[in-house]
C-alpha cells in the first residue's frame, strides 16, 4: 500500500488532535532535545579547548609551590631559586624546550592621542614564546639581555597596532604611553604578536574590549614590583616528541630532593595534558549523566507513544474493521499505524533537533563557546526518533492488524 | 448464468467449546447465480447479519462449504480472504462506516489504493463513480460533512470501486429517512440491471424486500421461507413512472 497516502493520512490524523499529539512528543522533543543541546555544548566547549590546548602548548608542564598546610608563611629561602632552574635546566636538558616564566604587571590603557587600547602588561622571560606558541609577526621577543637590564621594551598585539597606528605606520622602535591609575610608563616596541582569540581571554564584555597582552622583560616588571629573588610558579615545555608524563615525575623528583626536608612548602607539577584529560573526564561524565536523563525521557515518550497509538487503535476500532471488510491485508494496516507512531515520533524529534540547537547555542553562548552544528548528530536524532516510532508502534499497531474484522465491525 | 454464491449445510458456531457455545447458522444452503437480487429477511437476531459475514469472507463457517465464484473460501488464509473482499465483494453497511477526517473522494479510492491500483486511475474511477451516484459534486466534502443518504451514496461508490462481483447490503436503508432510503434503493436497482451487478440485501422492510427479484426469510439461524418474484423489475418501471 502507498507509503505518501499513509503519511497524508497520519498527518491529518494528528492536525485532528493537535493538543494530544503535542502532549504525547513532549517525551520525545525533551530527549532528543537534551541530546541535541549536550552534544552541542559539548563540541562547541571541546573545539575550544583543543585550540587552547594548541595555543597553550599540549608539552606544558606546569610547576608551582604549594603549601603543606595551613596558615604558613612564604619565606625567602622557600622560594625556588634561579639556580634551581639552572641546574634542572642542565639535567634534562635533553627534554627541556624552555622555561617560562611570567609575572602580572599593570593593567592600563596605552593612549595616543585620541585612539587607545586596553593591555595587561605581563613580565616575561625570553622562553614565553616557545612555551605558549606565540606567533611573532615583526621584530623580536624579549631576549636574555634586555631581561638583565631590564629594558623598557615591549611586544605589543597586532590587535593593538591596529588600534593604535595608521595601516602604514611601522610600530618597531615607536614609543607607548601606558596609563594606569596615575602612573604612565613609556616602553619602546621591539615585536608585534599575532593576537589569538582562546578560552582563556574571552570576556563577557565582547571582543572589541578584550585587554591584550603586552610582553614586557620579566624583571623589570619584577623590580617594579619589588618581588623578591626566586620564584613560586613557572612552565616546563617539553621537547616535540618528549615523554611530558615522564618529565613532570622526573621535575616532581628533582624538586624534592630540595625540598623533602621543608616542612612548610613543597613543589608540585603537573602536565596540560593530564589537565585536559581530567577536564574531559569531568565533560564525559556530565554528559553521560545527562544522556542518561534523555535516554529515559526518551524511554518514557516512546512508551507516551505506544499508549497514544493503543488508544487511537481502540478509539478506530470500527475504521479498522471497515478497512478489512474493504480488503486492507493485515500488511497495510499494520503499516499504517507503524507510519503513524514514527511520523508523530519524527516530528517530535526534529521540534526536539530545532529546541536543541537552540539550547545548545545559548548553552555554548553562556560558556563563552562557540557552537558548531553537529550533523552527525542531527541524523542520528532523526534515525533515533524513527526508530522509537517504529519499536514502540510496532506492538499497537500489530494489535490492529491482528483484529477481528467481525469483532472489529461490531465494536461500539 | 453461473453460480456467484454456493453455500451447502453452513453452520457458524460461536464461543465453540465452551458452556456457552451459541449455534446461530444451522444449516444454510444457498445459492445465488449472477445477476440475481436476492433479499435476506427475518427479525432481529436470526442470523441474517452473520450469514453477510460469511458471504462476504469476512468470516468463516464453522462447518459446511461455501464457494465463492467457483473458489473454496474455507482453505483461504488472511491475506487471501483480503484479496476476496477487496476484488470480489463491495460491502455497503447501514452506519455507512466512511473513514472519518478523509474526502468522499479518497473514501472511494480506498479499495483500489488496497488493490495497488496507480494515483492517476484511482482518482479517475473514484470521480467517475461518484458520477454515478450523483456526487460528483461533493468529492472533496469529509463525511462529516454529508447527510445519511450522501454518505450512504459514497459508500456504494466506494463498495463499486474494483468492479466487484457481488454487492453486499446490510440494511442500506435502515438509518435513512423514507424518501431517501428510495433513492439509494434506485441505485440499487439501477446497477444491477444497468451494471449487472448481483446484489444480496438485507432489510427489515417488506416493501422494499418486494422490489427484488428473490426473498429469502431467515428465521433462528435456517431459511423457513424461499420467494421467487415474478413482479420484479415491474416495481422499478412503476417507481420510475
Ligand atoms: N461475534 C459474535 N459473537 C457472539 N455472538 C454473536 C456474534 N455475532 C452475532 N452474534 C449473535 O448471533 C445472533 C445473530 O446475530 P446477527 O447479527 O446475525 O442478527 P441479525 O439477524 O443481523 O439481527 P439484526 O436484524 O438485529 O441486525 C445474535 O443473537 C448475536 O448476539
Ligand atoms: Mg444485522
Amino acid at each position: 500500500m502507498n507509503l505518501l497516502e499513509n503519511i497524508s493520512l497520519a498527518i491529518a490524523g494528528l492536525r485532528a488532535g493537535k493538543m494530544r499529539a503535542l502532549l504525547t512528543m513532549l517525551g520525545i522533543i525533551i530527549g532528543i532535545g537534551a541530546v541535541i543541546g549536550i552534544v552541542t555544548i559539548g563540541g562547541a566547549l571541546t573545539g575550544t579547548i583543543t585550540g587552547s590546548m594548541q595555543t597553550l602548548g599540549v608539552g606544558n608542564i606546569i610547576v608551582s609551590m604549594q603549601s603543606r598546610k595551613d596558615n604558613v608563611y612564604l619565606s625567602r629561602e622557600d622560594k625556588i631559586s634561579d639556580k634551581m632552574l639552572a641546574v634542572m635546566r642542565q639535567r634534562f636538558e635533553g627534554e627541556i624546550e624552555a622555561i617560562s616564566i611570567t609575572e602580572n604587571g599593570d593593567s592600563g590603557v596605552v593612549r595616543d592621542g585620541r585612539r587607545e587600547a586596553k593591555v595587561s602588561t605581563v613580565g616575561a622571560n625570553s622562553d614565553y614564546p616557545a612555551a605558549n606558541n606565540l606567533t611573532l609577526q615583526q621584530g623580536r621577543f624579549i631576549s636574555v639581555v634586555d631581561n638583565a637590564k631590564q629594558k623598557k621594551v615591549a611586544v605589543v598585539s597586532d590587535k593593538l597596532v591596529g588600534d593604535i597606528f595608521a595601516k602604514n605606520e611601522n610600530p618597531l622602535g615607536r614609543e607607548i604611553k601606558v596609563y594606569s591609575g596615575s602612573a604612565i610608563k613609556t616602553y619602546v616596541i621591539i615585536g608585534v604578536y599575532k593576537y589569538e582569540r582562546s578560552l582563556m581571554n574571552v570576556s563577557v564584555m565582547g571582543e572589541g574590549d578584550t585587554p591584550t597582552d603586552m610582553y614586557v622583560p620579566l624583571d623589570l616588571v619584577r623590580k617594579e614590583r619589588n618581588i623578591w629573588p626566586g620564584y613560586t610558579y613557572f612552565t616546563v615545555t617539553a621537547k616535540q616528541g618528549g615523554d611530558a608524563k615522564k618529565l613532570t615525575q622526573d621535575i616532581i623528583d628533582f624538586f624534592d630532593r630540595y625540598y623533602h626536608n621543608n616542612v612548610n612548602y613543597t613543589v608540585s607539577a603537573f602536565s596540560m595534558e593530564s589537565m585536559i584529560a581530567q577536564m574531559s573526564t569531568i565533560m564525559n561524565t556530565v554528559s553521560i549523566a545527562i544522556s542518561v536523563i534523555a535516554a529515559i525521557s526518551l524511554l518514557v515518550g516512546g512508551i507516551g507513544v505506544m499508549n497514544i497509538m493503543l488508544v487511537s487503535v481502540t478509539e478506530r476500532t470500527r475504521e479498522i474493521g471497515t478497512r478489512k471488510a474493504l480488503g486492507a491485508r493485515n500488511g497495510a494496516i499494520r503499516l499504517q499505524f507503524i507510519v503513524e507512531s514514527v511520523i508523530i515520533c519524527l516530528i517530535g524529534g526534529v521540534i526536539g533537533i530545532v529546541f536543541g540547537i537552540i539550547l545548545g547555542n545559548v548553552g555554548a553562548a553562556l560558556l563563552g563557546a562557540r557552537a558548531a552544528l553537529s550533523m552527525p548528530a542531527v541524523a542520528i536524532a532523526v534515525v533515533f526518533s524513527s526508530a522509537i516510532g517504529i519499536f514502540f508502534g510496532y506492538y499497537p499497531a500489530n494489535k490492529a492488524a491482528r483484529l477481528d474484522p467481525i469483532e472489529a465491525l461490531r465494536y461500539e | 448464468m453461473s453460480d456467484i454464491i454456493q453455500m451447502t449445510d453452513v453452520i457458524k458456531k460461536f464461543y465453540t467449546g465452551t458452556p456457552n457455545e451459541l449455534t446461530i447458522l444451522k444449516g444454510i444452503s444457498l445459492t445465488v447465480r449472477e445477476g440475481e437480487f436476492v433479499s435476506i429477511v427475518g427479525v432481529s437476531g436470526s442470523g441474517k447479519s452473520t450469514l453477510m459475514n460469511i458471504i462476504g469472507a469476512l468470516d468463516k463457517p464453522t462447518s459446511g462449504e461455501y464457494i465463492l465464484s467457483g473458489e473454496d473460501i474455507k482453505a483461504m488464509n488472511d491475506n487471501k480472504l483480503s484479496a476476496v473482499r477487496n476484488r470480489r465483494i463491495g460491502f455497503i453497511f447501514q452506519t455507512f462506516n466512511l473513514i472519518p477526517r478523509t474526502t468522499a473522494l479518497k473514501n472511494v479510492e480506498l479499495p483500489m489504493l488496497y488493490a495497488g491500483i496507480s494515483k492517476s486511475r484511482r482518482v479517475a474511477r473514484a470521480k467517475e463513480l461518484l458520477e454515478l451516484v450523483e456526487m460528483a459534486d461533493r468529492m472533496k466534502h469529509l463525511p462529516s460533512e454529508l447527510s445519511g443518504g450522501q454518505k450512504q451514496r459514497v459508500a456504494i461508490a466506494r463498495a463499486m470501486a474494483n468492479e466487484p462481483d457481488i454487492l453486499l447490503a446490510d440494511e442500506p436503508t435502515g438509518a435513512l429517512d423514507t424518501e431517501t432510503g428510495r433513492l439509494v434503493m434506485n441505485i440499487f436497482h439501477r446497477l444491477n440491471r444497468e451494471n449487472g451487478k448481483t446484489v444480496v440485501l438485507i432489510t427489515h422492510n417488506p416493501e422494499l424486500a418486494a422490489e427484488t427479484s428473490r426473498i429469502l426469510t431467515i428465521s433462528d439461524g435456517l431459511i423457513i421461507n424461499e420467494r421467487v418474484n415474478k413482479k420484479y423489475g415491474i416495481a422499478a418501471e412503476e417507481e420510475k413512472a
